[in-house]
């Protein structure tokens, strides 16, 4: 092999610096985020582990279903309809999106734009009509 | 082998020419169905509007209506811009946005504009909003199919999630009913409908006939505030029972801009 001398240690520089991120924390994946369920609620549209998986998916066939195809046939959970969408069945139980959306989504470093248009209960309580 | 060789050149020859006959054949064979719409085409005065078929929601505004009562029109439009989380720019032209809103009678119909017209179209704003057109241009011009005609109800709508705001709308309506968010408007809301998203900056976004509503059995909201006065009939087209049609049936009614061919569903008694 020619040029051992400089091309084993730089694998060896190129693959320290590649897992940086799996040392660095020690080899843990950190603190699992637990978000803060509803209370007094127990069911959802779906089960906890498919909802988990599959919840961005469900939202997109909502969007689709309500704008395009005006299918708004409502959703029943637990014996009461919603209405399908982010703001009129979601956040109707989990009330906080800082303490439910939000855990997850900065673990997992994704940001969903939904709150650019959609209005998250506290927003919407900040400029809520006073009659 | 020489006689294989001629066997096969001979099928060969016969395929090539039956591949390019086959159109020729299909089009003599489809022709009948063509000369028969042609036929219908001439019956039809020239001009005339065809009527899609299916519920076509559309809409009567009675100006004499608001024109008696000029508070009437304000109301309605807060009534709108309160259910739709839509922004309020003070004297801001640039950045308006607009479902419904007030217009003078030359700006609505420039083509019927007339030195000696009636004291109503000389001084009362007009209520213009979305025509939901049959034929909307705006629905053409869309890159993205962001705009679209629901097949079930005739309404132009809008999937504020797909608009990428490149204005083709705006430029292709004849009407002027499409507003672009320059800035993020929720500064600029009053009071949040909780059950309604806001738009954010670089969105396209007009009336939608209040799809949400119609949805929970409710008329549009600003017809729920002007119907008591009899200022604006909602319903829909196509159903001759229905009271738009009467009043369509009694009444004399106008529409904007009627030569572009977009067909509206707004109509006007002046």
């Amino acid at each position: 092999m020619y040029n051992k001398g400089t091309i084993i240690p730089g694998l060896m520089i190129f693959i320290v610096f590649v897992t940086f991120p799996l040392w660095y924390n020690g080899l843990s994946a950190g603190t699992v985020p637990k978000p803060d369920l509803p209370i007094g609620q127990k069911e959802c549209v779906a089960p906890a582990s498919e909802m988990r998986d599959n919840h961005m998916k469900l939202l997109n066939q909502w969007r689709d279903a309500v704008l395009r195809d005006d299918d708004r046939v409502n959703v029943k959970v637990g014996g009461k309809e919603y209405r399908k969408g982010l703001q009129t069945a979601c956040m109707q139980c989990h009330t906080d999106k800082e303490k439910f959306c939000d855990t997850c989504h900065t673990y997992a470093a994704v940001q969903p734009s939904c709150w650019d248009c959609h209005l998250t209960p506290a927003v919407a309580a900040s400029k809520k009509e006073t009659h | 082998m020489d006689t294989k060789r001629r066997k096969f050149l001979k099928i060969a020859g016969a395929a090539a020419l039956a591949g390019i006959g086959a159109p020729a054949i299909v089009k003599l064979t489809s022709s009948a169905a063509l000369a028969s719409e042609a036929v219908q085409h001439e019956t039809a005065a020239h001009g005339e509007v065809a009527a899609a078929t299916g519920v076509r929601l559309g809409m009567v505004i009675d100006m004499r209506k608001f024109a008696e009562q000029p508070e009437l029109l304000d109301q309605a439009i807060a009534a709108c811009n309160k259910v739709h989380n839509i922004p309020h720019f003070p004297n801001d032209r640039k950045n308006e946005i607009k479902w419904i809103w007030k217009a003078p009678y030359a700006n609505v119909f420039p083509e019927l504009e007339s030195i000696h017209k009636s004291e109503m179209a000389k001084k009362a704003p007009f209520a213009v909003l979305c025509n939901h057109c049959d034929n909307p241009s705006c629905v053409k011009a869309c890159p993205t199919k962001a705009t679209f005609v629901q097949p079930e109800n005739g309404i132009v709508g809008m999937d504020f999630h797909r608009c990428i705001g490149c204005r083709f709308c705006m430029a292709a309506c004849p009407y002027g009913a499409r507003s672009f968010n320059w800035q993020d408007p929720r500064p600029f809301i009053d009071t949040y409908n909780a059950e309604f998203p806001t738009r954010m900056r670089g969105v396209v976004e007009k009336c939608n006939f209040c799809g949400e509503r119609l949805a929970l059995g409710l008329e549009p909201a600003c017809v729920e505030v002007a119907k008591s006065a009899g200022a604006m009939v909602f319903g829909d087209l196509n159903d001759p029972d229905s009271e738009i049609r009467k009043v369509l049936d009694k009444e004399f009614t106008i529409q904007r801009n009627p030569a572009a061919g977009t067909k509206p569903s707004v109509y006007y008694i002046v």
